[in-house]
C-alpha cells in the first residue's frame, strides 16, 4: 500500500506527490487555501492558491504584498503528476474544496462547508471522490438548521419590536462570512438604519467588491456624535460584546447568531437576550447527505465533534478517520 | 398547549422579573380555567410523578430517529438536558399541523393517562405526539414526562401574575395557594373568585422571610430597642395550624409534615382552638442537637417509637399568627408576641417558647452572636417590634444576622456537567482533602463561582482529565477551592467520616497548590 494523498504533517494537511499544502498552519512554499478564515488562511507562505471570489478577503488577511493565484472554480492546475482544482464549498465568499487525483484517486479536502442556500457565495457542488475529508463542527444529530431566510425574519422581528421601544438592536456574529450572510438575508424594508462594527465593515466592502449585493450599511466610527442608534441594527464580532464600546447605545437588545445557540443552555449562559440558530458549517443530516453524495468509500474529519461521526460512520460501513488539524480552534466561529 | 409552550420560550427568554410577570399575567388572562390551573401548578415548581424514565425514553428517540442508542446517549451528554434533546434531534413531523388541544388536555389526556399504559402503547403513544409537537411543544411535552419542568420563576412572580390578572392583593393569591390543592378548573376559578368566601381550614399562612444582614447593624438599624433578637435555629420552618379540632403542621416547602413529628401533633391539642403559630422544628435532647440528626425524621411514612425516643424533637415557636380565629399578622410583632409568651405559659415540651436574646446594645448582641456555633445556633434574627407578618421577602424589616461560616481548602477531583442554564458545562465539583499520602472526597458543591470562572474552569476539567466514568470526569489533583460551610458532624456514610453541612465555593485559590489544601486531622478537630 502507498503512502496515502493527503496526510497531515506539523506543517499542515500535505500532498508529498504534488509537494502542496492545504490550509498549512506554518509557512510552507506552496499553499492551496480554502477559505479566509484565520485558522484556515495563515500568513508567511511563498505561494498561495485559492478560488478568485475570494482572493479580496485574502489579500486583506495574507497582507498586500503576498503572491496568490486566483483560481477559476472548476479550473485544473497541475502539481508534478498532481491534477488540482478548486469547487465552490458554499461556506463564505470564495470558500473552495480542494479537489485532488493522481490518476489512480480522487481525494477532496472540503475545508468548511455547508449545504442551504446563501446568498452572498456560490453553492457546495458535490464533488464524487474515493477519500473525502470533511469538517466535523456540528457532527451530533441534534445539530439540525432551521432555514435561514425563517431566522433572519425572526431576527428582523424581534429588530422591528426593539426599534418601537427606542431600543438599539446589536447582533453579534462572526465577521467575516456570517455577517454579510445576515446582511444579505435581512427582509426589507428594514425599521431603521445598519451600523457595522469597524471589524466587520472592510471585510463587507470586499464582498461588496466582489460583487455581491449587500444593503447600505455605516460604519459605527463614521456616525455623527449627537447619533441615537435608537432605530438602529448593528453588527458586531463578538468581541465587541460587554466592552466599553457597547456605552454608546442606550440599553441595547443583544443578540448572537450562531450555530451553537441551537442548545438552550449556551443561549442562556451567554448572557443574550436572544440566540439565533445560524451556520455557515453543515449541519448533521447535511454532513451525512454530502458523505453519501460523494460516494466516498473513506471518509476523513477535521475539527469538533469528530469522534461520535467517526465511530457512526464506522458503524455504517464506511471507513473513517480523525485527522489532527489545527482547524476550528476559535470556536465563536459557529 | 401552543400557548403554554409560546409563554415557556417567553419566560425563558425574558430578563427582569416584570417582563416575566406580566408574560404570566397575560397567560392568565386568556387561559381556560383547566388550562390556567395546570399552568399555576407547573410554573409554581409542582411537578408530576415521573411516568417515564430517561432510560427508556432515550430508547424509544432511538427507534423513532434510527439512530444508535450509544449517540442518543452521547447526545443527550452533550445538550445536557433529555427532553431538549429530544426536541432537537426529532426532525420536524409532517403531522404538526393544527393540534388545538390545551396544556389541561394535553396533560391529562396524552400524559397522565400513560400511567395506565402497557409498555408498548406507551411508547407508540408518546413516540406519536412528538411527531405531532413542533420543537417547541415536543420540549415542554418531554419535559411533563420526565417529570422536571423547571421555568425560572418562583411561586412569588406566579402570584404577583395572577394577582395582577386576578385584580386581586398578592396576600391574597398567596394564602389560597397555600397547602395542598389539586390542579382543576374549580381550583384555577377559584384564585378569581371573590374575597371572603369560605376559605380552606388547614391552610397556613405565606411565610415571612428575613434577608441576611451582612452591614454592621449598629450603622444599618439604629436604636436597639426597636429590635427583637432571637436565635437564629438551623431546623425546620414550620406553621402549626389548630382550627377546630384539626391540627396540621406545614413546612415552608408547604408540605404537610405531621406526620414525621407525630408528638407536636399530640401537644398541639393543648393549644387554644383556631391558633395558628410560627417555629422551628429541631431534634432536641437538653439541648438543641445537629441538623444531621433531624433529618432522620424526615421523609418517613411513620416514625416508630424508637426513632422518637433517639431523636426527640421540639417545635420553637416565635410568632402567632392567629388566635381565636383572628388574623393577627397586621399587629405589630411586640404586640404578638406578648399573647404568645401568655398563650405559651406552662406549656409542657415539645411545644416550647423561643427565647429572646437580651442585649443592652449592638456591641453586647455581637458578643453573643460570636457564641452562637458553641450553642448550635445560624446566629441571630433581627426583627423590628413595630413589624407586620408581611409575606414575600422584603428589606429591612426582617434580618438573619448569621454567624461566618467555617472555611477549609480542598482540591477539585471530580466533575460532572450541571443541567438546564449550566447543561454541557462542568458545573458540579467533587472536593477532596489530604488522609495521609491519599486524597479523600469530603463535599460536593455547586454554586459560588461566577460565569467566568465557570467557563475558564470548564476549560481546565476538559484539558486535565484523568478518567471518564459516564458524565463524571476525575481531573488531575491541582486546582484548590475555599470551601465554606455551616457545620460539621461525625457521618458513618461518608468516606471521610464527616458531613459538611451546606457546603459551597467561597473561592477559587489559584495562590494555592496541592500542596496547601488541608488535612482530614485538621477538619476533624473541627468536630463538635
Amino acid at each position: 500500500m502507498h503512502a496515502p494523498l493527503i496526510q497531515p504533517t506539523e506543517d499542515g494537511l500535505y500532498c508529498a506527490a504534488g509537494d502542496f499544502h492545504i490550509d498549512p498552519w506554518r509557512p510552507v512554499e506552496r499553499a492551496i487555501i480554502t477559505h479566509a478564515h484565520a485558522d484556515h488562511a495563515r500568513s508567511g507562505s511563498a505561494l498561495y492558491w485559492a478560488a478568485k471570489p475570494g482572493l479580496g478577503l485574502l489579500q486583506r488577511r495574507l497582507g498586500k504584498n503576498t503572491a496568490i493565484h486566483g483560481v477559476d472554480y472548476g479550473e485544473t492546475l497541475q502539481f508534478g503528476p498532481v491534477t488540482v482544482s478548486l469547487h465552490p464549498a458554499g461556506h463564505i465568499l470564495g470558500s473552495a474544496q480542494i479537489r485532488v487525483t493522481d490518476g489512480h484517486e480522487v481525494w477532496v479536502a472540503s475545508g468548511d462547508y455547508k449545504r442551504d442556500t446563501d446568498p452572498t457565495c456560490a453553492p457546495f457542488e458535490v464533488i464524487p471522490c474515493d477519500t473525502f475529508i470533511t469538517e466535523a463542527t456540528f457532527a451530533l444529530p441534534a445539530y439540525r438548521w432551521p432555514s435561514a431566510a425563517a431566522v433572519a425574519a425572526d431576527i428582523q422581528q424581534w429588530w422591528q419590536a426593539n426599534a418601537s421601544e427606542g431600543r438599539t438592536t446589536v447582533v453579534f456574529s462572526y465577521a467575516l462570512g456570517k455577517a454579510q450572510r445576515l446582511l444579505a438575508e435581512l427582509p426589507t424594508p428594514h425599521p431603521g438604519p445598519i451600523f457595522l462594527h469597524g471589524a466587520v465593515a472592510p471585510l463587507t466592502d470586499d464582498y461588496r467588491a466582489a460583487g455581491i449585493q449587500l444593503p447600505v450599511t455605516q460604519t459605527i466610527g463614521e456616525a455623527a456624535d449627537n447619533e441615537d442608534f435608537s432605530t438602529s441594527l448593528v453588527i458586531a464580532p463578538p468581541s465587541a460584546a460587554g466592552s466599553t464600546w457597547m456605552r454608546r447605545f442606550r440599553k441595547p437588545a443583544t443578540g448572537f447568531a450562531s450555530g451553537w445557540m441551537r442548545i438552550r443552555g449556551n443561549r442562556r449562559r451567554r448572557g443574550y437576550d436572544r440566540g439565533f440558530v445560524i451556520s455557515d458549517h453543515v449541519d448533521w443530516p447535511g454532513l451525512l447527505q454530502t458523505i453519501e453524495e460523494t460516494g466516498a468509500k473513506r471518509v476523513l474529519t477535521t475539527h469538533g465533534r469528530a469522534d461520535e461521526l467517526v465511530r457512526y460512520l464506522n458503524e455504517m460501513g464506511l471507513n473513517a478517520a480523525p485527522l489532527n488539524t489545527l482547524y476550528g480552534e476559535d470556536e465563536e466561529n459557529g | 398547549m401552543h400557548a403554554f409552550a409560546e409563554l415557556f420560550q417567553t419566560l425563558d427568554r425574558a430578563r427582569g422579573t416584570n417582563a416575566k410577570v406580566s408574560a404570566m399575567a397575560a397567560y392568565f388572562s386568556q387561559a381556560s380555567a383547566a388550562d390556567g390551573a395546570w399552568a399555576v401548578y407547573f410554573l409554581s415548581g409542582r411537578r408530576i410523578k415521573r411516568l417515564i424514565g430517561p432510560t427508556r425514553l432515550r430508547e424509544w428517540l432511538a427507534e423513532a430517529t434510527g439512530l444508535p442508542d450509544w449517540l442518543v446517549t452521547e447526545t443527550h451528554e452533550h445538550v445536557g438536558d433529555l427532553a431538549e434533546t429530544i426536541a432537537l434531534m426529532l426532525p420536524e413531523g409532517v403531522e404538526q399541523a393544527d393540534d388545538q388541544r390545551g396544556l389541561a388536555e394535553w396533560v391529562e389526556a396524552e400524559i397522565l393517562s400513560l400511567r395506565d399504559c402497557e409498555e408498548a402503547e406507551c411508547q407508540s403513544r408518546v413516540t406519536s405526539a412528538w411527531a405531532a409537537l413542533d420543537e417547541a411543544g415536543r420540549f415542554l411535552y418531554s419535559k411533563l414526562l420526565t417529570g422536571a419542568l423547571r421555568v425560572g420563576v418562583s411561586q412569588t412572580l406566579v402570584e404577583r401574575a395572577l394577582a395582577q390578572a386576578s385584580g386581586h392583593p398578592q396576600a391574597v393569591i398567596a394564602h389560597r395557594m397555600m397547602g395542598q390543592w389539586t390542579p382543576t378548573a374549580a381550583f384555577y376559578s377559584g384564585l378569581f373568585s371573590e374575597r371572603e368566601e369560605h376559605e380552606d381550614a388547614s391552610r397556613p399562612y405565606p411565610f415571612f422571610l428575613a434577608n441576611p444582614l451582612e452591614a454592621d447593624p449598629a450603622e444599618l438599624l439604629g436604636d436597639i430597642h426597636d429590635w427583637q433578637a432571637e436565635w437564629k435555629w438551623d431546623g425546620i420552618r414550620a406553621q402549626l395550624v389548630r382550627r377546630g379540632d384539626a391540627i396540621y403542621l406545614w413546612s415552608r416547602g408547604e408540605g404537610l409534615i405531621g406526620e414525621s413529628f407525630p408528638e407536636i401533633i399530640e401537644a398541639a391539642e393543648t393549644l387554644p382552638a383556631d391558633t395558628v403559630v410560627d417555629g422551628e422544628i429541631l431534634a432536641w435532647q437538653d439541648d438543641v442537637l445537629p441538623f444531621a440528626q433531624l433529618q432522620r425524621r424526615l421523609g418517613r411514612q411513620r416514625v416508630g417509637k424508637k426513632l422518637r425516643a433517639e431523636v426527640p424533637v421540639r417545635l420553637l415557636i416565635y410568632d402567632l399568627l392567629e388566635q381565636g380565629g383572628e388574623d393577627l399578622r397586621a399587629r405589630p410583632l411586640g404586640g404578638r408576641r406578648q399573647t404568645l409568651e401568655a398563650i405559651m405559659a406552662g406549656m409542657p415540651p415539645p411545644l416550647m417558647l423561643s427565647p429572646l436574646v437580651m442585649a443592652a446594645d449592638w456591641q453586647a448582641l455581637a458578643a453573643l452572636r460570636a457564641e452562637s456555633r458553641a450553642r448550635g445556633v445560624e446566629g441571630l434574627m433581627l426583627k423590628r417590634r413595630d413589624s407586620a407578618y408581611g409575606t414575600g421577602r422584603p428589606r429591612g424589616i426582617w434580618w438573619k444576622w448569621k454567624i461566618e461560616p467555617l472555611t477549609l481548602d480542598a482540591i477539585l477531583l471530580y466533575a460532572q456537567p450541571g443541567h438546564g442554564r449550566r447543561a454541557n458545562l462542568y458545573t458540579d465539583y467533587s472536593f477532596a482533602v489530604h488522609d495521609g499520602e491519599q486524597l479523600v472526597p469530603i463535599a460536593k458543591a455547586y454554586s459560588g463561582l461566577n460565569d467566568a470562572e465557570i467557563r475558564r474552569l470548564d476549560r481546565w476539567i476538559r484539558q486535565n482529565t484523568r478518567e471518564r466514568f459516564g458524565p463524571v470526569r476525575s481531573v488531575e489533583p491541582q486546582q484548590v477551592f475555599e470551601l465554606a460551610f455551616e457545620g460539621i458532624a461525625a457521618s458513618s456514610r461518608h468516606k471521610s467520616g464527616v458531613a459538611l453541612r451546606f457546603p459551597r465555593i467561597k473561592r477559587w485559590r489559584e495562590d494555592l497548590g496541592p500542596g496547601d489544601a488541608d488535612t482530614l486531622q485538621q477538619i476533624k478537630a473541627l468536630l463538635p
